[in-house]
Parts: C-alpha cells; structure tokens; sequence
C-alpha cells in the first residue's frame, strides 16, 4: 500500500474545493471570518459528506469482496442490501428483538448465498465476465422480487434503538456552533471503519484469508493445490451478504428499508472504480473522496450550473481519475500479455 | 430433407460473399419480409402493431447499435439510455426548427450528432478496459439525462419537461410521426428504415473496420501488433453504435410514445437493451432482433399469464412475481445457452442440414 498516495489523495481532495471556490469567487471578500464563504459551513458539509462516504464504502465494500475473489462483478449488491435490510425488518416485525433479528437475517444472507453458488455460479464456470455479469443482474431481478413479493413493498422503519435527533460535535474556537450530526451517521462510520478492519485482518491473516487470495489470483492454481473453489466462493458471497446485511441496517435506519435502496449500489460503483475494485482500503478512500467531494460539489458548486448535479458528479469525478490511473487508485496494476 | 445446399455452386466472388450463400435461406429471408410487409399491417390489430411490432423495431436498431459496440467491438457500454436520448431530443430540437426539412434527413442528422456525443464518451475506452469502463460509461448516462432533464431548452421551454413529436411526412401526404400518424404507416416506415441500417450494418461488420473491430475484440494488444489503429478502430464503433442507438432513440420518441420526458431514457432502458444482446447473442445481427423479440414479448406475456392460468392475483404481486420470473429467466438462458439465440438458431440449422438422418 502506497500510504503517500494516499495521504496525497486525501489532502488534495479536501483542498480542491476551497481553492476552486477562491478562484470562482475572486478575492472578493477578504475579510478572514467570511474568507469566500463560512468555514464551519464548509466543514459541516464536508463532514456530511465523508460520513456520507462511508456508506457509500459499506455498500462498496461487498462488491470488492467478490470481485477480488471470483472477478465477477455482482451487480446485485444492492438488491442483497435490500433482502438483507427487509428480512432484518421481516423479523423485527414478527416481534423479535433487533439483534435476534440481525443474525436471523444473516443466516438468511448465508442461505442467499449457499443459493446462489449452487444454482447460478456452478453451471457458469469458466464463461466470459460479460455472462456472470449479466448473471448477477438476473439475481438482482430476482432477489428484489422475492423480497417484496414476502415483505411487501411498503417504505419501513428499522428501529434499532438509535435516536435521529442531531447532536453537536467537534464544537471549539474555529466552528463556534459546532457540527450537527445524527447517531446513526456517527456510528456507521465507527462500523465501517471496524469492518474494513475486520475484513483486513482476514484477509491478511487466516487461512480463509489466505485461500481467498489465491483463489483471486489465480483459480486455476488455487485448485491445484487443494484449495475448494467452490466452498470459497459460498464464504465470499456469504461474507458479501453480511456486508450487505450491516450496510442494509446502516442505510435503513437513516433513510427507512424501501426499494430504493436496491439503488444505492449506483452510488457505490464510482466508489468502486475510483479506489480500485481489487483493494478493500481502496473501497473506505474511494468513498471518502466521492462522499466529501459529492456534497461539496452539490453544495458550493451545484448552484452554478443549475444544481441536482450528485446525480452524475461523482461519476465524472471517478472517470477523470481513471484517465490518470486505469486502474483506480488502490487497485492492482493491470499486467496484459499476449 | 429440405435445407440441403448440394447442387448449389458459387460461380463468382460475388455468390461466394453473399450474405444469403444458400438458396433457401434467401427464399426463408424473401418470405419473411413479405409476411412482413405485406401480411402484417394487413392482419395485425392495431393494438399488436403499437405495442409489439414498432417497439420491436425500435428495440431491434438500438440492439443493433449496441452490438455493434459490445458484440463487436468488446467495449462493455452501459450508456445506451442516455445515447438514446440524445437522438430522441435532438431530432426534437432540430425538426423543431427547421419545419420542413424531411423527417428522414432529420432523423439521420440527429444520429449524427448522438455518434459525436458516443466519441467523445468513448475516449476513455482508450485508456480504460473491461468493467471499469463499463462503470464510465454510466457517467455519460447519468450526465445526458441530468442535462436533458435540467435546460429546458432542450424541451423548448415545456413546463412539464415533455416533448411532444410534432407531425412530420415522410413523403407528402404519408404522416409517420406524432399522434395523427396512422400505426400501419408508423410500421411500414419503420419497418423499411430498420431493415436498410440493419442491412447497412451487416455489411459494416464484415468489411476491413467491422474486422478490425472484431480483432480489438479478440485481443486488443495482438491487433495493435498486427497493424489495426486501436483508437480509430474503437471511436469508429462508438461512433457507429451511437449512431445507431440515437436513430433508435429519436424513433422511439417520434414513432413509439409520441411524447417522451428524459427521465424514460434512464438506465433500465441501458440495461433492457444489454439484455436483449446477451439474450439474442453477443456479435450476432440477427441475434439483436431475436433478443429484441424476446425481451419485447415477455413482459406481455407474462402479464398474460395469471389470466392464461386462471389465477386471480393482486396487481402489485404480479408485478413482483413479474421481476422474479425475468430474472430467473435470465439466469436460465445464461446457463443453457450463453451464446444466445443466434447460437440456437445455428445448431437448429445445422441439425435442419442433416435431418431427418443422424448423420
């Protein structure tokens, strides 16, 4: 890992703005409390938009998962964030408690999985990428419908006991009113930032960890030397659909379980392409970067061309990056051979 | 016993390059076109033609485009809707404001311009390969609508964010666009458009740039030894297949619903049109009008289908069951046959050579 990348990374993207926003605005107002605009604004936004980020990176983070495994590119990460996040209410409703709940819910995901491997991925070995690609958008259709068609379509709360109510922090001398922020912003980002841990250290270092590595380089190898391809590929997509499941609850407590969330991984795939759809650290900076960037971008310079730009920014945002590195900013380098 | 090609010689260049080599395929093909010349309007319902026949043309010339791009070319493009919208609105501007020009010559300058926009969308593909690529793409989806939506400029200043196609003839008297066009003249104009690009383009993809295509798409690097310009090569099939996919999208507008807001160009329509050339078979002309068939036909029937079956459900379960049923369809033909209907459609013809012996 190339840390002076990415400390460059962070600090340039941060810095962009103000500096575009000085130019756009001249030195017009040159008074240090109003320098071009309010600071603690900036800073609010700019905090919004990181933790933002972080979930864009929890919903990122499965589709690493898998593509590092298997180089499929599982379009359905969305719709497992939403199965997840319905069948976590499913249960809640039936009168269950919220962790109950959740690992009901997770033994779902594992089952989803088991399911998927078995029917869908097993028959489509060793076909192109384009196939299993559109083989995931199938489980996409599918896994939207069975969901609803169990559940219902209605928007849901999820409950899990975390208040909405705003509170202040990082109040001092520079941002006298502070920044307000929700519960549940604050703690998805301590569970993203514990996940892309978790994750790191099995990968890095257990057996799985190491056996999935292999299986990321080189499936042909990894099968030669004793390693099962088919009871990794179940871990990984049970882990991906874990990773939904947390991804499912985070996104459903702020904004409610309903289909849209199905659509969150649009958000998530500039994310992706940006850090890099090999790296998991890859996936945390990515959405960082989008998250901060995106909401700056909406805020200061939406305005100038009409507004609502979040829609394709982050994209543009992503594609000039990869014109300067093909291959995203974490991800590995792409080696072709004839 | 009646497919057999014995006794059928080629006596020239030109019989041995036909499109058609065999005897009953021209025949099958003469037939087709007739049934759908003649017999359609003829016998149709209006309701078939408005929403099977024009929708499956329409869809058929934006598959074309794509195929072009993914099935030829190997470039993974998720921005169809946004290509379609392009055409759609430009023809809107451009016919707009110049009343009399034909509709035709309208139509093609609005492709024209939608090839310019897929160039210069289609100059990361230079750098940028596979999936990431993909995911680019989806800025020049997410982008064209955003703009479209956003100025209404593009709208002429409509409210409600609508265009409306104005009536246009194709020949004096003969109206084939907006609400008062009758749907047999819709058909037939579309119908004869559709199958002069398609013809067009079958005889693009076999030339030197439809080779070249296909060498970028084997292996990029390999064609780059051999002498192929890997950029010319690629900005030409972006430009070809936006070309397209904007005369698809511009019919769709003028021809299909009459009156179109940018929001019907999202990327649903990307991934319908997707489905339609992993369906019907990736680098395959006929393969993009089986795909567009299919995907066209199957929503209806499977609407059809509790009332088939006698089976009273809510509409919203229907609708959900409707998702399932698509997807697993899907997945189902991914395993059967990854190659597509046009695959099918080879190994029936070569069992067809040799029936009824085994061998």
């Amino acid at each position: 890992m190339n840390i002076r990348l990415v400390v460059i990374c962070v600090v340039s993207a941060l810095l962009a703005f103000p500096i575009i926003g000085f130019a756009l605005q001249g030195l017009a107002a040159l008074n240090p409390d109003t320098l071009f605009f309010a600071w603690d604004f900036y800073a609010e936004v700019m905090v919004k938009g990181l933790l933002q980020g972080v979930m864009y990176a929890l919903v990122a983070l499965g589709f690493v998962l898998i593509f590092k495994a298997s180089g499929i590119f599982n379009f359905a990460q969305g719709a497992m964030v939403l199965f997840a996040a319905l069948a976590m209410v499913g249960f809640m409703e039936a009168g269950l408690h919220w962790i109950l709940a959740f690992l009901l819910a997770g033994g779902i995901m594992i089952l989803v999985a088991v399911l998927i491997e078995r029917v869908v991925l097993r028959p489509l070995v060793n076909q192109p990428h384009i196939i299993l690609f559109m083989a995931t958008i199938g489980i996409f259709f599918v896994l939207d419908g069975v969901g609803q068609t169990i559940w219902g379509s209605n928007v849901k709360a999820m409950d899990i006991g975390i208040s909405q109510t705003p509170v202040a922090v990082f109040q001092g001398n520079l941002l006298p009113n502070g920044i307000l922020l929700t519960p549940t912003e604050i703690i998805a980002a301590v569970v993203g930032a514990l996940m892309v841990g978790v994750l790191a250290i099995l990968f890095q270092y257990t057996k799985i960890g190491r056996a999935l590595r292999a299986v990321a380089d080189d499936h042909q190898a990894a099968l030669s030397v004793g390693i099962p391809l088919k009871t990794i590929w179940t871990i990984v997509w049970s882990v991906a659909g874990l990773v939904a499941l947390v991804a499912g609850v985070m996104w459903g407590s702020s904004l409610g379980v309903q289909f849209s969330l199905s659509l969150i991984a649009l958000k998530a795939l500039p994310v992706l392409i940006l850090g890099g759809f090999t790296s998991i650290p890859g996936a945390i900076v990515g959405g960082l970067i989008i998250g901060a960037s995106e909401q700056v971008g909406e805020v200061f310079v939406g305005p100038l061309v009409g507004g609502a730009i979040q829609d394709w920014f982050a994209y543009m945002l992503a594609m000039l990056v990869l014109l300067f590195r093909p291959q995203g900013l974490f991800g590995e380098r792409i080696i072709e051979r004839v | 016993m009646f497919y057999r090609e014995a006794g059928q010689f080629k006596a020239s260049y030109a019989a041995d390059q036909a499109i058609y080599p065999i005897r009953q395929d021209k025949v099958g093909i003469l037939i087709l076109l007739l049934l759908a010349v003649v017999a359609v309007p003829l016998v149709a319902p209006t309701y078939w033609l408005n929403s099977i026949f024009i929708p499956f043309l329409i869809f058929s010339l934006a598959a074309l485009g794509l195929n072009i791009l993914t099935g030829y070319c190997g470039q993974l493009s998720l921005g169809t809707g946004g290509f379609m919208a392009c055409g759609a609105f430009f023809s809107f501007k451009l016919t707009t404001a110049f009343p009399d020009v034909n509709i035709v010559i309208v139509f093609l300058l609005a492709g024209l311009g939608t090839a310019l926009v897929g160039i210069l969308f289609g100059l990361p593909s230079l750098r940028i390969k596979g999936f990431y690529l993909a995911v680019a793409t989806l800025a020049a989806q997410f982008f064209l609508i955003w703009m479209f939506n956003k100025f209404d400029w593009w709208t002429n200043f409509s409210p409600s964010g609508v265009i409306s196609a104005p009536p246009r003839d194709v020949i004096p008297g003969v109206t084939v666009t907006g609400s008062s066009a009758t749907p047999e003249a819709k058909y037939l104009f579309l119908l004869v458009l559709v199958s002069l690009l398609a013809l067009v383009a079958k005889n693009l993809v076999r030339s030197r740039t439809g080779r070249s295509w296909m060498a970028i798409r084997d292996m990029d690097i390999a064609a780059e030894i051999i002498g192929i310009r890997p950029m010319l090569a690629k900005l030409t099939a972006f430009a070809v297949s936006s070309f397209y996919i904007g005369i698809a999208g511009a019919l769709w507008a003028f021809t299909y619903t009459g009156s179109v807001e940018a929001l019907a160009f999202d990327i649903n329509r990307s991934f319908e049109v997707l489905f339609m050339i992993i369906i019907g078979g990736l680098g395959s002309i006929m393969g993009s009008f089986m795909g567009a068939a299919f995907i066209v036909l199957l929503p209806i029937f499977l609407d059809q289908l509790p009332a088939l079956l006698g089976i009273t459900m809510s509409v919203e379960l229907v609708a959900h069951l409707r998702f399932v049923i698509f997807g697993a369809l899907i997945i189902f033909f991914l395993i059967v046959e990854p190659h597509g209907l046009a695959r099918l459609w080879q190994l029936a013809k070569e069992k067809l050579r040799l029936w009824p012996f085994p061998y």
